[in-house]
């Protein structure tokens, strides 16, 4: 059932379902305690959702995308978490926040020490009580430029669940800190904002899986502010499983100051259609974005990811690495730019995005682009399309290997050059389960 | 010692031989016209065209047809550049000729046009290495003519308005089906307002020897040029034709939107060579496709070198089994240049294979672009594309785009694309420069360097002149 928007408030007082303005009044109500900025900001994105149109076959920043399966529609969010969440890979890590149907339902305490130094480690709505500013000062001042603006609003205006990660200056942490959103039921959406902030000369590690606890259709639109100050150094991992019939969006901003490290990895399995942008900016002299992904496309999903390189100062660097694995009748798109500004001498920038085509009717789409802009730079790009090599699914089945393993075994080690760069071997081999999960469901 | 002739500092220098000097091209004289179009399009535009053309009435509805999606297109900005919008067609001269049927011999040229066609040197060059030639002044062939012993070979060689006479039924079974008149904006305005052009059918199996050529020459102020071409090279017949344009520096802009449609039936082969060189007030704005069918080949070798903005990115649907693209594309953006072009690979059969390398060279605030599409459609095995493309940028001000897009469905293809930009590098010059090379030498010898590979594929001709204006190009572009 669905609610016009136009029509009278029905005198009975069913819940309106779908993201109506009924809805959106009913969420701004419930954050009411929160700080004034905060709910304008809501209510200016509202608008802004409600003007955006959907995207349209001319919009550069969407072409090839399926566009017809683009709808908010029908969509509602439940007030209940889900009696059930589902499974979160255990493996050692510093705190941990659960949340289900956008309430937390788990959440494990920093240790004393790191608190002691500052460290903060919260759901959003305590941040928003406790460290507003904080959270003012950072939150989406970098919005990522790749199209998703009307998702970005959507998350916007209904952002409650989502954490905030903030590491003093010279704070070093091993271990990582771990993120579970999981939605469940028909029709349930989610809409996670996530800010990390490191500053300067911190180190820390953030994971975040996003999972379907059911296999009904859901909605997801989140977004990500990660900043690394100077010298800092970020590992981000997102990893979405989502239902097979799940919408999904997820907007990535990265921001690296001077000398600062980022490395940003996501691995996209679930979804009916799954679209993520990324946009790294390396703002200041010696900072380097090291952009990974690793996607599973099978059955008719379809896989959209958007990147930007923005080199904005000399000497920066940044290494951008997409493998998408096709079978079935999938698709991906992989669409990326390297900007270099004019006074970003010395950048060195390279994208790559590889290709392993599995099946007959699966398409793989690249538009890898360039817009350079300064003259001394080392800036590369290349994708390649193409099957396994006969010879090396030979070599594994003459050693009595059988063919399917033999397949399985060859993606496994496709995807191996990207996992490798994760320095913890604990959330690689999680990571390389969760891959092998998927595959071998398949 | 080679390096003389590298840098091209010799005879060359007074020899235009194939006149791609852009100094060589900026001059005019003044012409009478007989026929003009006057300024702006409508309707009445195109049917004076048509008219004076004494066309048969299917071609007059496909020029209104053709005018209707003109109007219907917008501006393709949401990609291209906004420098697009700086074309006021109300102010372009559509048609402007002395007569409608070239001349056969030089001799019955008008004085006044064949003094800028001598100047160019183009009958000099029909006499040393051409197998005929098609000589078009704003509008109109002036002069056209091909050798008899090619003649004899059953070669046709006219313009596009004699053939649409002499050849309707061969001319209108190609006419428009590799490039539809609704593919972009600037081909339905070619569409509309087409004059001049080449029109070439090679029968089976012959193999001209020597290649056809014409050369195109923008004479009036504000003008704009829709030449049409059309060559149909008939079953293992091959042939080579190159194309060749200037015009005077003019303060205000001119108009060149040309659309080139290729035929290559089985095991034919079509080498289409382009040296683009118009004055820096042109936008060139071209639409350029072969279709070859089985086992046949086609070979578009472009090179952008003049111009304000070129947008032009030559493709091949590959129709038929085993049929081979190949695009090789050069390209030098200078101080107010903006060279957008690449090209574009349609597969529509099995083992069917491409390649596109393309260069670019930015000197000072030139901008270079390449877009390139390559499309592999489902249901297809063995096919296999390769794409390089390489920018060099000379100035901490110059500019380069990439743009490519790559559709691959199934697996049983290869592809592969792989970019780079780069500068010359301080060790190269240095190390040219300690044997006694000025900077300026030593950087003109990189930047040929870069493009060698590409330019050695030219006719000798070309190469040799190329080389030399790579190096005129790049006088004063360093310090």
């Amino acid at each position: 059932m669905s609610v016009s928007l136009t029509s009278a408030p029905s005198p009975v007082s069913a819940p309106a379902t779908g993201l109506t303005a009924e809805r959106f009044a009913a969420h701004l109500a419930q954050q009411a305690p929160l700080p004034a900025w905060w709910l304008d900001a809501k209510q200016v994105a509202w608008e802004r959702f409600r003007a955006l149109p959907l995207p349209t076959r001319t919009d550069e920043h969407w072409r090839f995308s399926s566009l017809k399966g683009i709808s908010f529609d029908g969509y509602d969010l439940s007030e209940t978490p889900a009696s059930a969440a589902p499974h979160l890979p255990a493996f050692p890590h510093t705190a941990q926040i659960i949340y289900s149907n956008r309430q937390v339902i788990g959440r494990s305490t920093v240790p004393a020490e790191l608190t002691a130094q500052g460290v903060l480690f919260c759901p959003l709505d305590e941040a928003l009580r406790e460290h507003g500013e904080l959270v003012r000062t950072h939150l989406q001042k970098h919005p990522a430029a790749l199209g998703g603006d009307k998702f970005v609003a959507l998350n916007t205006a209904f952002a409650a669940s989502g954490v905030v990660l903030y590491v003093p200056k010279g704070v070093e942490v091993d271990l990582p800190f771990v993120v579970q959103h999981a939605i469940t039921g028909e029709r349930q959406a989610a809409f996670p904002h996530t800010l990390v902030i490191l500053e300067d000369n911190a180190r820390a590690t953030l994971v975040e899986f996003f999972v379907s606890g059911d296999q009904r259709t859901h909605l997801a639109a989140g977004v990500n502010d990660l900043h690394a100050g100077a010298g800092a150094r970020l590992t981000y991992v997102g990893a979405q499983s989502w239902s097979d019939t799940t919408l999904a969006f997820q907007s990535n901003s990265i921001v690296a100051q001077r000398d600062a490290r980022v490395l940003a990895l996501n691995v996209h399995l679930g979804g009916r259609q799954a679209r993520h942008e990324s946009h790294s900016r390396l703002l200041g002299p010696g900072a380097h974005s090291e952009m990974l992904a690793l996607t599973v496309a099978g059955g008719t999903q379809e896989f959209d990811q958007r990147t930007l390189q923005t080199h904005a100062a000399p000497n920066t660097s940044s290494n951008l690495l997409y493998k998408n694995v096709l079978l079935d009748t999938a698709r991906t798109i992989f669409s990326g730019l390297i900007v270099v500004d004019p006074d970003a001498q010395k950048t060195d920038a390279y994208q790559s995005n590889r290709n392993l085509m599995l099946s007959d009717t699966a398409e793989a789409n690249s538009l890898p682009g360039l817009e350079i802009q300064a003259n001394d730079v080392r800036c590369t790009h290349g994708a390649t399309t193409s099957r396994i090599e006969p010879e090396q699914e030979f070599y594994l089945e003459s050693r009595g290997i059988p063919p399917k393993k033999a397949a399985e075994l060859l993606v496994i080690g496709f995807f191996e050059e990207v996992l490798n760069k994760l320095e913890d071997e604990n959330l690689h081999a999680v990571l390389r389960d969760l891959i092998e999960a998927k595959f071998k469901a398949k | 010692m080679a390096d003389t002739e590298i840098l091209g500092t010799d005879s060359a220098v007074e020899n235009p031989a194939v006149g791609i000097d852009q100094s060589v091209g900026d001059f005019t004289y003044d012409v009478k016209y007989e026929f003009d179009a006057g300024s702006g399009l409508n309707e009445g535009t195109v049917r004076y065209i048509s008219s004076v053309k004494k066309e048969a009435p299917w071609i007059l509805d496909f020029r209104l047809k053709a005018y209707q999606t003109f109007l219907d297109k917008p501006m393709p900005t949401h990609w291209a550049t906004k420098d697009l919008e700086s074309i006021d067609f109300s102010k372009i001269r559509y048609y402007l000729s002395q007569g409608q049927k070239p001349k056969r011999t030089w001799d019955e040229v008008p004085d006044d046009i064949k003094k800028t066609f001598e100047r160019l040197g183009i009958p000099e060059q029909e006499r040393k290495f051409l197998a005929g030639v098609e000589a078009q002044f704003d509008s109109e062939a002036a002069y056209s003519n091909v050798k008899d012993i090619v003649a004899k070979q059953g070669v046709i060689f006219l313009t596009s308005s004699e053939a649409l006479r002499e050849h309707p039924e061969l001319f209108r079974k190609w006419f428009g089906k590799v490039i539809p008149t609704s593919d972009n904006k600037f081909s339905a305005l070619n569409s509309a307002v087409f004059s001049g052009g080449s029109f070439i059918y090679v029968p089976k199996g012959v193999k001209v020897a020597m290649p056809l050529q014409a050369y195109f020459r923008i004479n009036a102020e504000n003008f704009g040029q829709f030449e049409r071409t059309l060559i149909i090279a008939d079953e293992g017949a091959e042939v080579t034709y190159m194309e060749g344009c200037t015009a005077p520096k003019f303060s205000t802009s001119t108009l060149h939107s040309a659309v080139v449609e290729l035929v290559a039936l089985k095991g034919a082969k079509i080498q289409y060579i382009t040296v683009q060189n118009w004055a820096n007030n042109v936008f060139n704005l071209v639409t350029k496709r072969g279709l070859a069918m089985e086992d046949a080949e086609i070979k578009w070798i472009d090179c952008n070198i003049g111009s304000r903005l070129t947008m032009k990115y030559p493709g091949v649907i590959l129709k038929g089994r085993r049929a081979r693209g190949e695009v090789i594309s050069i390209a030098l953006a200078n101080d107010g240049q903006h060279q957008d072009t690449g090209a574009k690979m349609i597969h529509a059969a099995d083992e069917t294979t491409s390649s596109i390398v393309a260069k670019s060279i930015s000197v000072g605030q030139g901008r270079s672009t390449y877009r390139g599409q390559v499309h592999i459609p489902k249901h297809l095995k063995g096919c296999k594309n390769n794409t390089e493309c390489d920018a060099l940028l000379i100035n901490s001000n110059s500019r380069t785009d990439t743009y490519p897009a790559i559709t691959v469905r199934g697996d049983r293809h290869a592809v592969q694309h792989e970019a780079s930009v780069s500068k010359v590098s301080e060790e190269m010059i240095f190390y040219m420069q300690q044997r006694g090379l000025t900077e300026a030498q030593a950087m003109s010898l990189a930047v040929n360097g870069f493009v060698n590979d590409l330019v050695s594929q030219f006719p000798m001709e070309y190469s040799v002149e190329l080389k030399r204006l790579i190096d005129l190009e790049m006088e004063g572009s360093v310090g």
